[in-house]
């Protein structure tokens, strides 16, 4: 479906592209050993090199250069062997050294491509410019004191990966697909947490509009978008800001401004005078970085099974429906703990794992993933692991429970954290299979209702789920439903 | 007690280790000679308690026979190296009351060695000088005067200080910096052996930068032999400099043979300037003689790149400078001036106009302009390429010789004053340092003449990258011949 703002006049086309800032997972800082724990006291993880004492020196942490290089390899990128530490020079509070480290002209990470699912099995490609290394800047605090301004380091020098995609995407859905499909991937390799409440990932968000079939328009860039609502949200008002703009005969200036989700609006920052010249220029105390193909290699060897290969292999090797595979790869957490799961419950059954996954990934996105959203809780810290729900399934395959009652037991393990046999056990909901014992309930049952067996027996055949009913009652919903139902049938039917 | 402060290193080493001579001796009657010196400006903080104290250190070390070479050696520190909670600052008011928490690696390497600290020596404003002239701390007076005068003299710039302070018998051996002749001209103006080795051979780890792709530290001692003991001393890889290089430090003393036979020594034409004083010319000229006499080859070379030497130099290290200097902004240490209008922009504009000097001003108004967007392409990066020429140059002529013989300066010690309003004529002084500097090689200044006037003057020997050895055994070479037995008079005293 075309995204269209529709103005007075024209119709326009909105066209998209994010710069995504991702924290590398890293203990230590891009050039120094300060630690980038998150939430820690104000400037207790700053190092001499980090408040840029005269003298100091920056070095560079190698673990950021591997998660570079294994995060380009992730998003099919060219991985350049030969890449160059730049200045970028502005003033301000925060930023201490008077210039931040970055990459201008030669970045780690050349041009990749990532595929996005767009649902009803379409995909979208999104190119990838470039992925470049820098380091964050600190923070000021301007609301702890009426007049002075407070400066936290703890951020700076902290490592990010800046990920620049091609002006590909067309809607907002098509940008918050682009920024979830990055998160993904970087929580899959673990290059970064992908958590945007906490700042280790955000999104400068470009934007411009255009009639249909014109060339490029300006675009205005909205900064440090911190959740997939805001880049949907940012896109809208900013594209319908400037449909409004150019149709009063205006013209959109370049420049850098800022969403304000409270307000429902995007404001300017600071206009073409105030901006920055920054004088890149190469670090020379850094010396360029150069790898060679066995470093690259052995990243790659470290990289996990991605999303997009896995939700291939849940579709075709485990029958799993499209749209369930792409719900359960879409966060690494999920999908490992439905693997976990379909592995326990095949240890369990011994049964063949394309037959058994459908229930499992029923229940993972049903049972478990319902009663997790109710509670306000993610896969991370569910009370019910996934050995334990994969004992719970194998109780209904092995027939001890049924699925009625199963959804009893999984309510009593997901409140109390009990195993599911301890719960069957204690509360006595085995299955009831014996015939002889089913029949002697059912034969008290059709004594006691002599009015509806008559019913039945002159037409009324749906009486059956009655007196189903009454059995599964007078067995406290434990007797086995089609044990039931193949023997009331013929005691009815006379 | 002149006789202890008259010693060279090598003399002082050598009477410690059979004990002739205690190293409390040796640093009391150095402390004593830094009293009588203040006219001369060369240490603006002295650490005679520090001082003291590890000598002391020394002795029970000497006494375990635990001794380096450097044990017990009394010296001086540029203003430039952090010392760990002593006055560091560049000799710039924007650095106002610092101590630092960390010591630098040089310093470090010194004190492990047991060299004893006298204290922290003046230099231009952030080494940028010539004349050390711009240091907030006012100038430091060059021990030499003109025969029969009474007139002061520069010392040279930016290791003022640290020249001074050897040149005047305060200090054994100093430490020093060269960015673009800081070293080896000062060395020249006072009649002291000036070493700056290959860029990378020293740590730059809490040296406050100037310029980093040229700042190197090095050494003034009142001896080639000094040199090479305290080079050993100071040199190495460090980890915390990205830009140092792993290698082994050779045993520089050793190098020290005096067979220079079959050498070849390149004498650079473009280095015979138009308008250069005829006695600098002549004593390049037998310069030249005396290696020949010792058996080496002459031949001449050419460095055609040369004449854009300087323009590049003046480009790549205020580019540089511009932004190591942006981290004095008044927020963190140092100088803070809050301004009118009370906002960080004020706060920026009053600090840095009253905490930096004119000199250092002047470059990081230059080095903003030549990388600023539009001027990028046209000077720094023009620049660099020129500066690649110029290391091309060095390349293929070494190819061919061995080391190069220069003049060190195109004049003697200048009056104060006389340059200070003309940075073009300032920045000339520099003229064949700059060119070594852009390569990165070793260079050293070795006292071989005097002026008319009875000013020293030197002549620099150049080398290939990582071959300081061949620099010291050359420097070693002229200093032999030269025989200079001229000593300033102790006119401050």
């Amino acid at each position: 479906m075309t995204y269209l703002i529709q103005g007075a006049k024209d119709d326009f086309e909105v066209v998209i592209g994010l710069e995504i800032h991702a924290q590398i997972s890293s203990k230590a800082k891009l050039f120094s050993g300060a630690a980038t724990e998150f939430g820690a006291k104000p400037n207790t993880q700053v190092s001499l090199v980090d408040a840029a004492m005269p003298g100091m020196l920056p070095t560079i942490n190698a673990e950021c250069i591997r998660q570079g290089v294994r995060t380009g390899l992730a998003m099919n990128a060219e991985i350049n062997k030969f890449s160059v530490f730049d200045r970028k020079n502005y003033f301000y509070a925060d930023l201490p050294q008077g210039y931040q480290i970055s990459q201008f002209k030669h970045p780690i990470v050349g041009r990749g491509l990532v595929a996005l699912d767009m649902g009803e099995g379409k995909t979208k490609n999104v190119g990838v410019e470039r992925i470049h290394l820098e380091q964050d800047a600190g923070k000021s605090m301007h609301d702890q004191h009426p007049q002075l301004t407070y400066v936290d380091l703890n951020r700076s020098g902290v490592a990010l990966m800046e990920i620049v995609s091609d002006p590909d995407m067309r809607s907002p859905e098509e940008a918050s697909a682009y920024v979830a499909k990055i998160r993904s991937i970087l929580r899959y390799i673990g290059s970064c947490d992908g958590n945007m409440e906490q700042g280790s990932m955000r999104a400068d968000v470009n934007v411009s509009v255009r009639k249909l079939g014109e060339g490029l328009g300006t675009r205005c860039e909205i900064k440090n978008v911190n959740s997939l609502r805001f880049v949907r949200q940012a896109i809208e008002v900013e594209a319908q800001r400037q449909v409004d703009i150019i149709e009063d005969g205006g013209t959109i200036d370049q420049e850098t401004r800022l969403f304000d989700p409270v307000k429902g609006e995007t404001r300017s920052m600071r206009s073409k005078e105030e901006a920055h010249d920054y004088r890149y220029f190469p670090d020379p105390d850094l010396l360029p970085v150069e790898f060679d193909d066995a470093f690259i290699e052995a990243a790659r060897a470290t990289l996990p099974e991605l999303p997009d290969v896995k939700r291939a292999r849940f579709t075709q090797e485990l029958g799993m429906n499209d749209y369930t595979a792409g719900v359960l790869v879409a966060e690494k957490d999920q999908a490992d703990f439905f693997e976990a799961l379909l592995a326990a419950l095949v240890a369990l059954t011994k049964k063949d794992a394309s037959t058994i996954a459908p229930k499992a990934s029923n229940w993972l996105t049903g049972d478990l993933f319902g009663a997790l959203n109710k509670a306000g809780k993610t896969i991370n810290d569910t009370p019910v692991s996934a050995q334990e729900g994969a004992e719970l399934l194998a109780l209904i395959e092995d027939g001890t429970i049924s699925g009625r009652i199963a959804k009893d037991v999984f309510e009593i393990m997901f409140e109390t954290g009990k195993g599911a046999d301890a719960i069957v056990e204690e509360k006595g909901l085995k299955q009831v299979s014996d015939t002889g014992a089913i029949e002697a309930i059912i034969d008290e049952i059709v004594a006691a209702n002599p009015g509806q067996l008559a019913q039945y027996r002159s037409g009324k055949n749906k009486l059956i789920g009655f007196f189903v009913g009454q059995v599964m009652k007078a067995t406290g919903g434990k007797a086995n439903p089609s044990v039931v139902n193949q023997l009331l049938k013929p005691k009815l039917d006379g | 007690m002149t006789g202890l402060t008259t010693l060279k290193i090598s003399e002082a080493r050598d009477m410690l280790a059979v004990g002739d001579i205690s190293a409390r001796e040796l640093a009391e009657a150095h402390i004593a000679a830094v009293d009588t010196a203040d006219g001369l400006n060369a240490f603006i903080v002295k650490t005679p308690e520090v001082a003291l104290k590890q000598a002391d250190a020394a002795d029970a070390r000497i006494k375990a026979g635990d001794a380096k070479a450097m044990t017990g050696i009394p010296v001086g520190i540029k203003d430039l190296f952090a010392t760990k909670g002593i006055h560091t600052q560049a000799c710039s008011h924007i650095l106002r009351g610092f101590k630092p928490e960390y010591e630098s690696t040089v310093t470090q390497n010194l004190w492990d060695d047991g060299a004893v600290m006298l204290g922290k020596l003046n230099m231009d404003e952030f080494a940028m000088g010539s004349s050390n002239e711009t240091s907030y701390y006012g100038p430091v007076k060059n021990p030499w005067r003109a025969k029969g005068s009474n007139s002061d003299y520069v010392p040279g710039g930016s290791s003022g200080g640290s020249v001074a302070s050897v040149a005047g018998y305060m200090a054994m051996g100093a430490t020093a910096s060269d960015t673009g002749g800081s070293i080896r001209q000062p060395a020249s103006f006072t009649g002291t052996f000036g070493f700056k080795p290959t860029y990378g051979r020293c740590s730059r780890y809490g040296m406050v930068a100037f310029a980093s792709s040229l700042d190197q530290a090095g050494t003034i001692t009142r001896s080639v032999r000094d040199g090479a003991i305290m080079m050993e001393s100071i040199a190495g890889f460090d980890i915390k400099d990205s830009t140092s290089v792993k290698m082994d430090v050779p045993n520089f003393e050793a190098a020290l043979t005096g067979d220079i036979r079959g050498l070849r020594v390149g004498i650079p034409q473009e280095y015979h300037l138009a308008g250069m004083p005829g006695e600098i010319e002549a004593l390049w000229h037998q310069g030249i003689e005396w290696l020949k006499a010792a058996g080496a080859e002459i031949v001449d070379i050419n460095l055609p790149h040369t004449k854009y030497a300087l323009p590049t130099y003046y480009i790549v290290a205020p580019a540089e400078a511009s932004s190591n200097l942006s981290r004095y902004d008044g927020v963190r240490y140092g100088l803070r001036e809050t301004g009118e209008g009370g906002g960080l922009n004020d706060m920026y504009d009053a600090t840095r106009a009253a905490g930096f000097g004119q000199e250092v001003k002047r470059r990081i108004m230059i080095g903003t302009y030549v990388l600023s967007a539009g001027y990028y392409d046209a000077y720094y990066l023009k620049a660099q390429r020129v500066r690649r020429l110029i290391a091309d140059d060095f390349k293929r002529a070494f190819a061919n010789v061995d080391v190069m013989l220069t003049p060190t300066a195109p004049s003697a010690a200048f009056a104060f004053g006389e340059k200070s309003d003309d940075p073009l004529a300032m920045y000339l002084n520099d003229v064949f340092t700059v060119p070594a500097s852009l390569a990165g090689l070793p260079g050293a200044s070795v006292p071989a003449g005097l002026d008319a006037s009875g000013l020293p003057l030197g002549l620099q020997i150049l080398g290939k990258p990582w071959d300081e050895e061949t620099v010291f055994k050359v420097s070693g070479v002229l200093e032999e011949a030269a025989a200079i037995t001229a000593k300033p008079d102790l006119w401050w005293r």
